[in-house]
């Protein structure tokens, strides 16, 4: 049996930064020179007056190596804060997706109608393929994409994953 | 365009000037030739012109770790800024704060692979605390002031600004460092004192406590050190220090066990290893002291302090992490201690310390001292004893054999002395690190202590020291061999001596003369003396050219992949394969 402080969770963190050029290549050079894991990124400018970007970041490791990166993470000189959203309580996580699925007659059909189930949208079709757009947590979407496997799936595109905590909860501005 | 703006390089000297810089170390190129220029028309900062970047970041790391001050390194874009690499890791690594200016290409060529162009900020992101590329001239005064607060706050480091030649030129307004505040970093400078109350309670119930310190204790002042000694003597803990806490508590307590780790005193590492209660003060459980993780200190209960949360539960995981500076923690923790008249259990207490002496009877440093030749360490002793009288000692090292036996064999009672590279392991250091500090305090003695491998990464510098007159003394443990390198060859490789033998060295006496120094040297055990007597008395730089034992290896020894308590004392504990595969492995 693995011991509990050898098991690999998955984490969620948010990080607020300064919107400036190299903190994008800080973190990530963080993770590769640490040997740390990247499940997804996603980063994106939130609030312009204070020139500040929101990074989330999906990663997994042992209990310690967690904490290391969020150590590390918060000796950044450009970052504001860290949260461990997977830690600190309830969050919703959303991502986006865009699927694209080639395919007639009945497959196509078929497809159409998966996605009516999981809410997903056509925003682009032809004669032979569809571009659906789906939206949620990491699971429905890997849910979603593994249906469309075998009714003609040919490329994804995803967003990764985008956090906030539940309630009225604010995440740390420093 | 107003009539008070600045050109961008006036701005950088006026910043430097405000923040309190009187030295400079640089070397220049076409990309700071602005900047130059305004040193040409001004007396108030000195530059020091070296012969090789790297020996410029070295000798601003002496300067810093010396002084307690921010060293200042200006050098040009491209090569210049890739010479200085190596220096920034080793400060990175060595928690110093340095605040190097590197000349750029202008911005309109930056990515079009210009002359002398370099992606500096993108090659110094990961050996520095942070950088800067400055396109905006507007910006610049406050990204100087911001660089040298981030490099002297929380734990210290360098912090590059890349400076292209374009806004050297353009003109702003100078903005002054009082107006400057940190949007994002702030550490904690206090620790929580709920926490340290705990961590007194801890302390108060162990049987077998020890004190483990290390260079966090040094980068927190030398007030940092004298609350040390007193958290030391108030509490009657033994008291281990790492290779860069040396000084922190004075080696003549009573109370010090010596330096620990892979070639620490058996007392010290036995102590580590029997512990019941361990305070970590500004240490961060580096490979060099644990040995082998899964037997380090297998019982005791671990309190950590340390300004850099990282460091905390990084390698070892410990029961009680405090976050904050060491001296106001130390400070917080005698109060308590004192004020609750804690005091561990006192029949236990002796015990302990009966066992740590009978530890000590072992003589871990002893060597064969009836040798004819020249043993390293007796040379070591000879200079600790023979420089004990003057005023100001400051020692600077390489990195090798000669470097573990200065931390063995040179005793040190004040902080700030004691200057060589630990985490990175530069050779080439300590010469170049000896200018800083010999220019910090020009009536002190400074010696390098070297090794004849080492002494040559960074002799360039020797011309330096002649240019402005600066008697730094080299002491050059000369073995002919890249010691370190030969005695782990000895020990996992059967002997096998591949490339570590210097099968052509220079003749270091006409050496040192032909760079304008004084070159001296000792072949015998009965000239060690009278060299060491002439070099101190010599007001120039020295090299002294120390012909030692060549196949003496340092000891005692923790080999890799073993631990604490498994140290060999010299050649007769090598014979039953010490290493184990999985220690051949680490380094």
């Amino acid at each position: 049996m693995t011991p509990i402080s050898e098991l690999q969770n998955t984490h969620t963190m948010s990080v607020l930064v300064d919107n400036e050029p190299g903190v994008l290549a800080r973190v990530i050079g963080l993770f590769s020179g640490r040997g740390y894991n990247i499940e997804s990124l996603t980063v994106a400018e939130i609030d312009v007056e204070e020139n500040l970007s929101r990074i989330t970041i999906v990663t997994s490791g042992t209990p310690m190596v967690i904490e290391q990166i969020k150590a590390q993470l918060e000796r950044l000189v450009p970052i504001h804060g860290v949260n461990d959203l997977t830690i600190e309580g309830p969050h919703v996580e959303r991502e986006l997706a865009l699927v694209k699925v080639l395919g007639v007659g009945e497959k196509r059909v078929e497809a159409l109608r998966i996605a009516d189930i999981f809410r997903a949208r056509a925003v682009d079709s032809t004669n032979d393929s569809f571009i659906f757009e789906i939206v949620g947590d990491t699971g429905k979407l890997n849910a979603f994409i593994e249906l469309m496997v075998p009714l003609g799936l040919i490329d994804v595109s995803r967003t990764g994953v985008a956090a906030i905590a539940r309630g009225t909860v604010v995440m740390d501005h420093d | 365009m107003s009539k008070n703006q600045m050109s961008g390089a006036q701005i950088l000297l006026k910043a430097l000037a405000d923040q309190g810089v009187d030295v400079v170390f640089g070397y220049p190129g076409g990309a700071v030739l602005p900047i130059y220029d305004e040193f040409f028309k001004q007396n108030k900062i000195r530059h020091i012109l070296v012969r090789q970047e790297g020996g410029a970041v070295h000798a601003a790391e002496g300067y810093a770790r010396s002084t307690g001050k921010v060293g200042v390194v200006l050098v040009t874009s491209g090569p210049g800024a890739t010479n200085a690499v190596t220096g920034l890791l080793d400060a990175m690594m060595d928690s110093v704060p340095l605040v190097c200016i590197c000349g750029q290409v202008p911005t309109h060529l930056i990515g079009n692979d210009a002359f002398q162009e370099a992606d500096t900020t993108g090659i110094t992101r990961p050996c520095t605390k942070h950088n800067y590329l400055v396109k905006n001239v507007d910006n610049l005064a406050r990204r100087i002031h911001e660089a040298f607060y981030v490099a002297k706050s929380g734990r210290p480091g360098p912090v590059v600004i890349d400076f292209p030649k374009d806004v050297m030129m353009g003109h702003a307004d100078y903005v002054p460092p009082a107006k400057v505040v940190h949007k994002s970093y702030k550490p904690q400078i206090k620790g929580d004192l709920a926490k340290i109350e705990q961590a007194v309670k801890i302390m108060a119930g162990a049987k077998k406590p020890l004190i483990y310190a290390g260079g966090g204790v040094i980068n927190s002042g030398p007030g940092a050190s004298q609350l040390l000694t007193q958290l030391v003597q108030a509490t009657d803990f033994p008291c281990t220090l790492t290779l860069m806490g040396l000084g922190a508590l004075a080696a003549s307590d009573k109370h010090f066990l010596g330096m620990l780790g892979m070639h620490g005193t058996y007392e010290a590492n036995m102590a580590m290893h029997d512990c019941d209660v361990m305070v970590c003060v500004g240490a961060r459980f580096d490979d060099r002291v644990t040995g082998r993780l899964d037997a380090f200190s297998p019982d005791s209960v671990k309190i950590h302090i340390d300004i850099d949360p990282s460091s905390i539960n990084k390698n070892v995981h410990v029961d009680l992490g405090i976050v904050g500076d060491v001296g106001h923690v130390l400070e917080d923790m005698i109060k308590l201690w004192k004020s609750g008249q804690k005091r561990a259990d006192e029949k236990a207490m002796k015990s302990w310390w009966k066992t740590i002496n009978k530890w000590r009877e072992r003589k871990s440093l002893d060597y064969d001292r009836a040798a004819k030749n020249i043993k390293p360490q007796y040379a070591i002793e000879r200079l600790y004893e023979l420089t004990k009288k003057q005023n100001e000692v400051y020692i600077t090292t390489e990195v090798g054999q000669h470097q573990m036996w200065a931390a063995q064999h040179f005793h040190f009672e004040r902080p700030n002395r004691w200057m060589t590279s630990g985490g990175l392991g530069t050779m080439g250091y300590g010469l170049p690190a000896a200018m800083g500090v010999q220019l910090a305090h020009p009536k002190a003695l400074v010696i390098d202590i070297a090794g004849e491998a080492s002494i040559l990464m960074n002799i360039q510098e020797m011309s330096t020291l002649v240019q402005y007159n600066l008697p730094v003394k080299v002491f050059i443990l000369n073995n002919e061999y890249m010691g370190m390198v030969r005695q782990w060859q000895e020990l996992l490789h059967g002997g096998r001596y591949a490339e570590s033998h210097m099968q052509a060295l220079p003749d270091f006496v006409k050496l040192a003369e032909a760079f304008g120094g004084v070159g001296l040297r000792a072949e015998k055990k009965e000239q060690l003396d009278d060299v060491i007597g002439e070099m101190i008395e010599c007001d120039r730089p020295v090299i002294a050219d120390i012909c030692v034992d060549k196949l003496e290896s340092c000891y005692p020894m923790i080999p890799s992949g073993a631990a604490h308590n498994e140290m060999i004392f010299g050649p007769e504990d090598e014979t039953d394969d010490p290493v184990t595969e999985d220690g051949m492995v680490l380094v």
